[in-house]
C-alpha cells in the first residue's frame, strides 16, 4: 500500500441538541476511497450531498463519527486523522496539510504579503526570505502589486479568493483540501487559479477538491467521486464523466 | 519570679524608670530582633515622660539594657548638646545615676538620633538609634498588612522600582537619609534618618546596633559582623555624600560628615556634624588634651 | 509528534477550586448536568472541578465559557492568585516538570510566578500600577526576576514598550493617564518582560474599542509567533478565541465539557452547551 490517503467507511452524523430533544442529521455515510501520491480527486454532487463534509472530516474540522482516515506522513508513518490527538492534527496542518475554504478569514489590518509570509515564518523561514517568496506568489496569482501592502479585507471577492488560495499554495502542502475554491470567480480569475493548482500538482501535491464548476474540474482532476444524499454514487476516471 | 518589692528605688523611681517587667519585655523583643537581623519585632512601648515621636523607642531600648556601671553618651544629629539629647540624658541620669560622657570612645552605650559617630565603634559598645518610621516600604505601600507580607516573601520589587524611577527622574538616587538597606541578605530596613554617609558604618561592624521606634512600637537590630547593603543597581552604585574640597570651619577636619550653614550673606559654611569629634580634632590641633567630657 | 504529550509546558491535573466549606455531595450536585456551580446542600461554590489539560510549547489554548463558568478562577489558580482546593499543576521549566506547583511554598510559588509566568488581566490596573511609570511597570517585572542593571532594564523596557506600540516618549509617563488600550499594551509588555515560557491572558480585549481589540489580538498573535510562548487565553468571545487559539476548551459550571481543535469546536460542536454557545455567536 503506497496510498497517501485511505478513507474507509467514513460516517459523519450531527447530533443537534435542542430544548427538549436532539436531532440526528447525516452528513455522509460509508464513504471509502483512496488516493495515490500526486493524485487529484474531485468530489461532485448536488448541494447538501455531503461533499464538504468529507473534506472537513479529513481536515478534522468535523469530528468523524465512524470510520478511518489513514494518512501517510512525509516521514512514512500512518496516522488515522479521524482519531489522532489534536496536537498531531495541528502539527500536520502546520507541516503538510492545507485547507482552502470559499472565504478568506484573516486578521484585519495585516497586509496581504504578510498573510502569506506568515505561513512560511511559522515554518521556520526568515522574515525577509518569506516576504520575497510571498511576493512571488502574489505575482503568480496576478494580484496588483499596489495591493500587496494592504489588507485583503479591502479586496474584491476574486482577489480575496486568490490570496486565500495563495496562502495555501505557498506552503506547498503534501495534501491540499479545496472546498469550492473557484466558486463565484470570473472566467479570467478561474484560469489563473486552475494554472496555479496545476503547477502545485506538478510539484507532486495530492489534492481533493469540491467543485461546482465541471469545466474547472475537467481541467484539473484525475478522478471524480460523485455523491448523492451523503453516499457515494460512483468513482470514475475523469475522461468517463466528460 | 522577680520580687519587685526588693528592688532598690534610688531617686523615687525604679532603676532606669521602667519597671522590671517592662524592661524584660523590651529585652526579650531586643533579643529576638538580634536573632533575626533586620526583622521588625513589635513591642508594647508604654508611656514615658517624653512624648512619643521624641526618641521614646531608643529611650526604652536604652532603659532596658543599661546597668549601673554603664557609661552613657546621648547625641542628637551628632551633637551632645542638642535639646533632645540633653533631655534624654537628664532623664536617664536622674533615673539611673550612671556616668555620662561626650567622648565616644569612653561610652558603653550611645543613644543617638540621626547620626552614627565618626569614631569607629568597638565590640564592647552598643549604639541605640531612635527611629521615627521603622518601615522602609511605607512610601511604596501604605498597608501594613501588605508590607509584612512583602517582607515575609522578600518582595522588595516596589522599592526597587522607586529607585529606578528616581534615577529616571533625577539622573541619580536622591534619597538623602533613611536609605533602604538589606540586612544579612534578607530583610530590608530603614536605617533611621542617618545620612547615606553613615550607612556603610553598619556593614560588618564590630558593634551591636539596636533600633527602637516608640510611636510605631517596633524594635529591630543589626548585630555585629552582619552585612548591610544599601540597595543599588549594578551600574548605578550607591554613593555617600560628597564633601570633596570642603573642610570643617571649626576644626579643619576633612573626611567627616559636614553640616551646611548659611552665613546670612548668601554664602555657605561647613562644620562637623559630630560635635565631640570636632572638639577632639580641634583640641589635638591646638595641643590641648581636653576632648570634651562632663 | 507521536509522544506529543511529553512536550508540555504546563500540565494541569484534576484541578478543583471550591469556595466554601464543602460537603460530600458538592461535586455530584454541581456541574453542567445540574446547570449550577452552587452546591444545593451546603451552598459552597464549586468554581472549577476536575479540570485537566496539557499546554504545549508555543501553543495557544483557548478557554471559553459564560460568566461564572470558572474560566477566570482557573487562570487565577494557575497564577497562584487563588489557592486551589485540590489538584496538581506541573511546569516543564520547574523541577523537570515533576514537581506539583500547588504543593510548593509561597516563596517558591512567587519565584515561579516571577521567573516563569506572565499574566495579562482583564483589567489592566490589576496587572500594572498606574502610579509607576510605564517603564517602571516593566522594570518591576524585571526586578522581581532579579535583574538589577539600570541601563539593561531601561533598554529592555524601551524595547518591550516599542514592541507593544507604546511611543518611546511615553515611557516615563504614568499609565494612569493612558487610554484603556494603551494600558493593556503596557500590561502585555510587562507580562513579557521576564521572557516567560508561559503567559496567561484573561479576557484581555474586554472593554476595548473594536479597532483597539484587533490591535491587541494582532500583537498577541505576533508575539506568540516570534517568541513561541505558550499561552492560555480565557475569553467569553468566540471571535477572540477563533483568532488566537489552536485548541479550545469549553467550560460550563466549573467543568471542561469539551476540548478540541478550535475550528472543530466552532463548526462541529459536540456538547449541548457548546452548540448553544456557537449558535449564539453574532
Amino acid at each position: 500500500m503506497n496510498d497517501l490517503l485511505t478513507v474507509h467507511g467514513l460516517c459523519k452524523n450531527f447530533l443537534l441538541h435542542r430544548q427538549h430533544d436532539a436531532k440526528l442529521l447525516t452528513g455522509c455515510s460509508d464513504v471509502s476511497f483512496s488516493l495515490k501520491p500526486g493524485e487529484f480527486m474531485g468530489i461532485a454532487g448536488p448541494s447538501g450531498a455531503g461533499k464538504s463534509t468529507i473534506i472537513k472530516c479529513i481536515y478534522r474540522t468535523y469530528l468523524p463519527s465512524e470510520g478511518e482516515i489513514f494518512y501517510r506522513t512525509k516521514d512514512g508513518r500512518e496516522v488515522d486523522l479521524a482519531a489522532a490527538p489534536e496536537r498531531d492534527i495541528i502539527s500536520l496542518r502546520r507541516s503538510e496539510m492545507s485547507y482552502v475554504s470559499q472565504f478568506l478569514k484573516v486578521i484585519p489590518r495585516v497586509p496581504a504579503v504578510d498573510i502569506l509570509a506568515e505561513q512560511l515564518v511559522a515554518r521556520g523561514w526568515r522574515p525577509d526570505g518569506a516576504r520575497e517568496r510571498a511576493r512571488e506568489y502574489l505575482q503568480m496569482m496576478n494580484i496588483d502589486p499596489s495591493l500587496w501592502d494592504t489588507s485583503p479585507v479591502t479586496f474584491s471577492g476574486g482577489e480575496q479568493q486568490r490570496v486565500n488560495l495563495a496562502r495555501a499554495l505557498i506552503t506547498q502542502p503534501r495534501l491540499l483540501l479545496l472546498d469550492e475554491p473557484t466558486a463565484s470567480l470570473d472566467a479570467e480569475t478561474k484560469k489563473i487559479v486552475v494554472q496555479a493548482l496545476l503547477y502545485l500538482k506538478k510539484q507532486g501535491s495530492t489534492m481533493i477538491g469540491v467543485f461546482h464548476d465541471s469545466d474547472v474540474m475537467r481541467r484539473l482532476v484525475d478522478r471524480v467521486f460523485t455523491m448523492t444524499g451523503g453516499r457515494c454514487r460512483s468513482i470514475t476516471r475523469m475522461q468517463e464523466v466528460v | 519570679m522577680l520580687n519587685l518589692r526588693t528592688i532598690e528605688r534610688k531617686h523615687g523611681y525604679n532603676f532606669a524608670f521602667l519597671d522590671e517587667n517592662t524592661k524584660r519585655e523590651v529585652r526579650r523583643k531586643t533579643l529576638k530582633a538580634v536573632a533575626i537581623p533586620g526583622h521588625q519585632v513589635p513591642f508594647a512601648s508604654p508611656e514615658l515622660p517624653i512624648a512619643r515621636g521624641w526618641g521614646t523607642g531608643g529611650l526604652q531600648v536604652t532603659m532596658a539594657i543599661i546597668g549601673p556601671d554603664d557609661v552613657l553618651k546621648v547625641i542628637d544629629q551628632g551633637c551632645d548638646g542638642g535639646v533632645n539629647a540633653v533631655n534624654i540624658r537628664k532623664l536617664l541620669v536622674k533615673t539611673t545615676g550612671v556616668r555620662t560622657t561626650f567622648a565616644t570612645g569612653e561610652a558603653t552605650i550611645v543613644q543617638t538620633r540621626h547620626r552614627i559617630p565618626e569614631e569607629k565603634l568597638r565590640a564592647d559598645q552598643i549604639l541605640v538609634l531612635q527611629v521615627p518610621i521603622p518601615e522602609p516600604l511605607r512610601f511604596v505601600e501604605a498597608s501594613m498588612a501588605k508590607t509584612r507580607e512583602m517582607h515575609a516573601e522578600m518582595d522588595y520589587s516596589r522599592m526597587w522600582v522607586f529607585l529606578y524611577e528616581n534615577i529616571v527622574k533625577w539622573g541619580e538616587i536622591t534619597i538623602g537619609a533613611r536609605y533602604p538597606s538589606l540586612v544579612n541578605g534578607r530583610y530590608l530596613i530603614d536605617p533611621s534618618p542617618i545620612p547615606r554617609w553613615d550607612v556603610p558604618k553598619l556593614h560588618m561592624a564590630d558593634t551591636l546596633f539596636l533600633f527602637g521606634a516608640g510611636r510605631e512600637k517596633r524594635i529591630y537590630a543589626v548585630p555585629p559582623h552582619t552585612s548591610v547593603e544599601p540597595l543599588q543597581f549594578d551600574d548605578v552604585p550607591f554613593r555617600v555624600e560628597d564633601f570633596a574640597g570642603r573642610a570643617c570651619l571649626r576644626c579643619g577636619a576633612t573626611g567627616t560628615f559636614l553640616n551646611e550653614i548659611f552665613d546670612g550673606r548668601g554664602g555657605k559654611l561647613y562644620v562637623c556634624s559630630d560635635s565631640y569629634n570636632c572638639d577632639a580634632v580641634k583640641a589635638k590641633r591646638e595641643g590641648t588634651t581636653d576632648g570634651g567630657g562632663q | 509528534m507521536a509522544a506529543a504529550n511529553d512536550a508540555f509546558v504546563l500540565r494541569v491535573n484534576r484541578l478543583t477550586k471550591r469556595f466554601g466549606a464543602g460537603c460530600p455531595s458538592c461535586y455530584a450536585l454541581t456541574g453542567p448536568a445540574g446547570e449550577t456551580n452552587i452546591c444545593p446542600r451546603c451552598g459552597s461554590i464549586v468554581a472549577c472541578h476536575d479540570v485537566s489539560f496539557d499546554l504545549e510549547e508555543g501553543e495557544i489554548l483557548g478557554i471559553v465559557g459564560e460568566s461564572g463558568s470558572g474560566k477566570s478562577t482557573l487562570v487565577r489558580c494557575l497564577y497562584f492568585d487563588e489557592e486551589v482546593t485540590d489538584g496538581e499543576a506541573f511546569l516543564a521549566a520547574y523541577g523537570g516538570g515533576r514537581v506539583n506547583l500547588f504543593a510548593a511554598t509561597a516563596q517558591k510559588k512567587r519565584h515561579v510566578r516571577n521567573h516563569l509566568m506572565g499574566m495579562v488581566y482583564q483589567n489592566p490596573l490589576l496587572g500594572i500600577k498606574p502610579h509607576f511609570t510605564a517603564g517602571g511597570n516593566v522594570a518591576e517585572k524585571l526586578l522581581t526576576a532579579d535583574i538589577y542593571n539600570y541601563a539593561g532594564i531601561r533598554t529592555r523596557a524601551a524595547a518591550l514598550l516599542t514592541r507593544t506600540e507604546i511611543p518611546r516618549g511615553r515611557m516615563d509617563d504614568f499609565p494612569a493617564y493612558f487610554s484603556g488600550g494603551m494600558q493593556q499594551r503596557v500590561q502585555i509588555a510587562k507580562a513579557l518582560a521576564n521572557n516567560p515560557p508561559l503567559l496567561f491572558l484573561d479576557e484581555i480585549t474586554i472593554g476595548l474599542d473594536l479597532s483597539v481589540q484587533a490591535r491587541v489580538l494582532d500583537l498577541v498573535k505576533e508575539i506568540q509567533r516570534e517568541l513561541g510562548i505558550a499561552m492560555l487565553a480565557v475569553s467569553h468571545d468566540l471571535g477572540v478565541i477563533r483568532m488566537l487559539a489552536d485548541r479550545t476548551a469549553v467550560m460550563k459550571n466549573g467543568r471542561i465539557v469539551e476540548l478540541g481543535l478550535t475550528d472543530q469546536i466552532l463548526e462541529d460542536p459536540q456538547h449541548r452547551y457548546t452548540q448553544l454557545l456557537v449558535q449564539s455567536m453574532l
